[in-house]
């Protein structure tokens, strides 16, 4: 063989291994365990915190509330629904305080008229007119409206 | 007629929508299922949704969102989302004007065939063992493949972190056994997801029971967000 083909077949030996090298150190340990990703990272997701704790966690203080609410019309509403999440408020209740909203627009939102909305799935109201001065959780319990 | 039978027995028969999605043997196949009908457009959805996963607060960053379709009597269809529904939605069109007018929620799709996993170049998003398409954060790149590939709109760029995010169906919440954050707070329960691959579970009875559609068919992309009473104009 040709001198100079073999320093080409050194050459080109020691190239691929480098490639080979770099291929392995750069690539994470996890990619290719499920699939053409890191596998990894499906635990990195799972593992986020959860923020909105749900209505079963609310039961335990307030009770009463609850079942107030599971009476009425909102039974199917979460309360972190109006309340906004609770995952601070359930690990420092006195500290983090959950929103109580009271404005015409808040209840608007689901209860103003819009053609759009199916007539059975809500109660509608024309809220310019429906007693603008007052709020409605003046004459409406929200628990139980 | 020969030729006709010849034909039908070469090219493969038609397969339903449906079963568009090649489902795995074994193991939860994630699936999400709206029912337009009781769709009341309150926008909680898209609240809880950016609140739970950390969504930038600033407009036209969504995950999930909420438009309100307007066809009018001279025949022109108005699409809006002020903020995604997040505020509401107000009337703006009289009623006399319009022939009919519903809310439709988005969100991704979740597909079995996904065009965005199909592009990456490096694998940084795919479909999990369960059927749900995510994004690893840590191996993106940021080079917006895929942002242009969804069809349905469902990917942004993530102005801080400069990867792309996306609906993640709440894994975080499935793997600890709760339903996303958008379906456990629809005050109507217009929204649900569940496991396809039980014939047992809600949204696979929801899929029977109902004259359920997906979003843009044609492009075979295996959606497995099933809408029901969606209307044709919807894009």
């Amino acid at each position: 063989m040709p001198s100079q083909l073999k320093r080409l077949l050194v050459l080109g030996v020691i190239i691929i291994s480098l490639f080979l090298l770099l291929k392995h150190l750069a690539t994470p340990v996890s990619f290719g365990q499920y699939g053409h990703y890191r596998g990894n990272s499906l635990n990195e997701i799972a593992a986020l915190p959860v923020k909105y704790v749900g209505s079963k966690t609310c039961v335990k203080c307030h009770d009463s509330i609850v079942a107030l609410k599971l009476e009425g019309l909102h039974s199917d509403i979460q309360c972190e629904n109006c309340h906004g999440p609770a995952y601070l408020h359930i690990k420092t209740p006195k500290k983090d305080k959950l929103f109580r909203p009271d404005s015409r627009e808040f209840c608007a939102k689901c209860h103003s008229f819009n053609k759009a909305r199916p007539e059975k799935a809500v109660t509608q109201q024309d809220i310019k007119n429906h007693h603008p001065e007052k709020k409605c959780i003046t004459c409406h319990n929200p628990h139980q409206p | 007629m020969a030729g006709t039978l010849a034909v039908s027995a070469v090219l493969p028969s038609f397969n339903a929508v449906l079963f568009a999605a090649t489902k795995p043997k074994k193991g939860p196949w994630y699936g999400i299922a709206i029912d337009i009908e009781k769709c009341i457009g309150c926008g909680s959805c898209a609240k809880t949704c950016k609140i739970e996963n950390d969504v930038p607060p600033e407009p036209f960053f969504f995950r999930s969102w909420v438009e309100q379709y307007t066809i009018k009597k001279d025949g022109s269809i108005n699409v809006v989302s002020p903020n995604g529904g997040i505020d509401g939605f107000t009337q703006k069109i009289p009623d006399n004007e319009i022939e009919k007018t519903f809310f439709v929620p988005k969100m991704c799709n979740h597909c079995s065939k996904s065009p965005c996993v199909q592009v990456c170049p490096v694998g940084a998003t795919f479909e999990s063992p369960e059927g749900v398409v995510l994004v690893d954060e840590k191996y993106c790149i940021g080079c917006r493949y895929c942002i242009q590939a969804c069809p349905y709109g469902c990917r942004y760029m993530h102005p801080t972190k400069k990867v792309v995010d996306k609906c993640t169906l709440c894994y975080h919440r499935l793997k600890k056994g709760l339903n996303p954050a958008c379906m456990d707070n629809c005050p109507t329960k217009a929204r649900i997801s569940g496991d396809l691959n039980d014939p047992d579970s809600e949204i696979s009875e929801f899929i029977r029971k109902k004259n359920v559609y997906v979003l843009k068919p044609h492009l075979n992309t295996g959606s497995k967000l099933y809408y029901n009473a969606l209307n044709q104009e919807v894009r």
